[in-house]
């Protein structure tokens, strides 16, 4: 299991470093000079130029990544040209309701999935399960983000129970806090729940038929706990996958929610940093994301040997 | 005697070949209709296309022609699904907008399924090839997808050519991906061990015997990027981040809807039904040519969505 885990967090390092190397490159081939953007078109060439030694633009591309890639393993993602703050600052105060809204979603999709997959399964065939399946269908061809603007138009407008934009922090109350997040929540969470509903069902489906539910079916075991504790918890691993899969998918789909909602969040932070063209602040971004992205990947898989012995026993 | 009884054979022989050929293509035909995932999502293909094709020559108003005295007019008899907020007809903003928001999918299906398949036939032939590329397929693809394209796009600026590439480079992993496992598979056949043995260039064998075996996985996996890409190239634009304005798109009119959403429900609901049935075919297709080349498959199981 230890040597396991020091070859998967090891088999990291290429694709961390591929990642950055892509990201530098990004965002190096643009053809605007980064320093004329910042000191505007009434800038002399002097202070251009004197800008661009600063900055350390006058190296060899090769230079400035070793520069920038040192500075990001010490945890230092450089300075916003915009904003009066450091990005990693920026990238902090954007955060917690990129997380809310991730989770919430999570939850949401966990809850509209689990249940409806499992009954899709148990009752293979019938008219609920093609209802779940066509569903789930849908579910996969409608951006989240159009659900979003559907829902705005369906519960913000006509029956105006929730607010359709704004963010409160946890500080202000829960509920106030939650009043927000529950429509881009539901629009996140219900389009992800298409995906894990279906791998829900489908791994569901093949434990069902394993001779060992026959067994225990036969020695007398409760439908309740035959269905939670021996089928469920065998057919788990497919649906954590899923699950990994799709919480990365939320933090992204988030970028495009929190713009429709106006959501102070990680999504609205790169939009409008591109908006300045503040690139800065768009490479530490992406590299951060992607870094939340790689490791919730990552625990995943460390999850599969706490939830399925038989993975552990395999790993050693 | 003899030659005219050889004749009469091959006569014979090749009224044989074509009943078979016949009857061949009778079962390619009752399993294309019996396919309904294939049948459904094919008709709802053809019907958009000829929509995206055909659509601009039946609409009388300018997709760019403004009116500002008859802003947000509601759907009715002048303009079927009623005028956007700068008082342009929104029917056919949504025709104009179909030829872009597919001719980016396609564009995007086709670039990312050519790159990716010659990157994915060499690494899977070449052992010392394969450790580098596929480092870079699995960098590429641990970025975000929407991200990755905001990035390339805010780079390279805002034009749809630009979001055709930034959209293919996001995609060509996913193919690579699949026509690499693909070839790891086939060139492991003895008849590829024969082809060496017979001295044939690793081009020949490449091309000429593996690349074939691949394409199956590859046209379905094509399918589903078209998908994806139009789902993609909608959020960018609607994030003011993709096809720049004032073309239409789908995505730019949802944008345009968004400023208005509480005066002007049709400018959100029509590009968005639009949006979700031609996923939905493209889908449906993908899933049915699956069934089809790879009948084992009966999940029929998509890959992961990333948005």
């Amino acid at each position: 299991m230890n040597l396991y885990l020091v070859k998967r967090i090891l088999a990291l390092i290429p694709v961390l470093f591929v990642v950055s190397v892509v990201i530098f490159l990004i965002i190096h081939i643009t053809p605007g000079d980064p320093a004329s953007v910042i000191l505007g078109e009434s800038a002399t060439a002097q202070d251009v130029e004197a800008l661009r030694q600063q900055l350390g633009l006058d190296l060899p591309i090769y230079q400035q990544y070793m520069n920038w890639i040192t500075d990001v393993l010490r945890g230092d993602l450089g300075e916003s040209y915009f904003m009066k703050e450091s990005v990693s600052e920026a990238i902090f105060s954007h955060l917690q309701p990129t997380l809310s809204l991730a989770i919430l979603a999570q939850i949401i999709a966990l809850l509209i999935a689990i249940p409806l997959g499992i009954t899709a399964a148990l009752r293979r065939g019938t008219a609920a399960d093609q209802t779940v399946m066509g569903f789930s269908l849908l579910g996969m061809a409608i951006p989240s983000f159009l659900l979003a603007l559907f829902l705005i138009l369906l519960v913000g407008v006509k029956l105006q129970w929730l607010p359709v934009a704004g963010y409160k922090p946890l500080e202000a109350g829960l509920w106030n806090h939650l009043k927000y997040l529950i429509l881009p929540a539901v629009s996140l969470g219900a389009i992800q729940s298409a995906l894990i509903t279906r791998m829900t069902r489908s791994s569901m489906l093949e434990v069902l038929n394993m001779n060992y539910m026959k067994a225990a079916r036969s020695k007398g075991v409760k439908d309740r706990q035959l269905i939670y504790k021996h089928a469920l918890r065998n057919a788990f691993l497919p649906i954590l996958t899923v699950i990994g899969q799709t919480f990365g998918g939320l933090v992204t789909g988030a970028v495009v929610t929190e713009t429709i909602f106006n959501i102070p969040g990680i999504g609205q932070l790169i939009i409008n940093s591109v908006e300045r063209r503040d690139y800065e602040v768009i490479q530490g971004v992406v590299l951060f994301v992607t870094c939340v992205y790689v490791f919730i990947n990552l625990i995943v898989d460390i999850l599969y040997g706490v939830i399925d012995p038989r993975v552990r026993l395999e790993r050693k | 005697m003899d030659a005219l009884g050889s004749n009469a054979k091959r006569l014979e022989l090749s009224q044989v070949k074509q009943t078979l050929k016949k009857e061949q293509r009778r079962l390619q035909l009752r399993r294309f209709l019996s396919n309904k995932l294939m049948l459904t999502g094919s008709i709802i293909i053809v019907l958009i296309t000829a929509f995206a094709l055909v659509g601009p020559y039946l609409v009388s108003y300018d997709p760019y022609e403004m009116d500002p005295v008859k802003r947000l007019q509601p759907p009715g008899a002048e303009h079927l699904l009623g005028t956007d907020n700068f008082g342009r007809d929104l029917l056919t903003r949504i025709v104009y907008g179909a030829r872009v928001s597919i001719g980016v999918g396609f564009s995007v299906a086709l670039i990312s399924a050519a790159a990716g398949m010659v990157i994915g036939l060499y690494s899977g032939y070449y052992r010392a090839l394969d450790q580098v590329l596929m480092r870079i397929c699995d960098g590429l693809m641990a970025i975000p997808g929407i991200l990755l394209a905001i990035a390339l796009v805010a780079a390279l600026g805002p034009m749809t050519e630009n979001v055709i590439i930034a959209l293919g480079i996001v995609f060509i992993p996913y193919v690579a991906r699949i026509v690499r496992s693909a070839t790891l598979v086939v060139r492991e056949e003895t008849y590829i061990e024969a082809m060496k043995a017979q001295g044939a260039s690793a081009t020949r064998i490449i091309w000429m015997h593996i690349a074939p075996n691949t394409l199956s996985p590859l046209v379905v996996q094509a399918t589903f990027i078209f998908a994806d890409a139009i789902i993609t190239e909608a959020a960018l634009s609607f994030l003011g981040a993709g096809v720049p304005t004032p073309d239409p798109s789908w995505g730019n009119i949802l944008y345009d809807g968004k400023l208005v959403i509480f005066k002007a429900w049709w400018m959100t609901v029509f590009p968005g039904i639009l949006i979700i049935l031609t996923v939905m075919g493209l889908n449906f297709a993908g899933d049915g040519i699956r069934d089809m080349v790879d009948p084992h498959s009966s999940l029929s199981f998509k890959r992961k969505k990333k948005k």
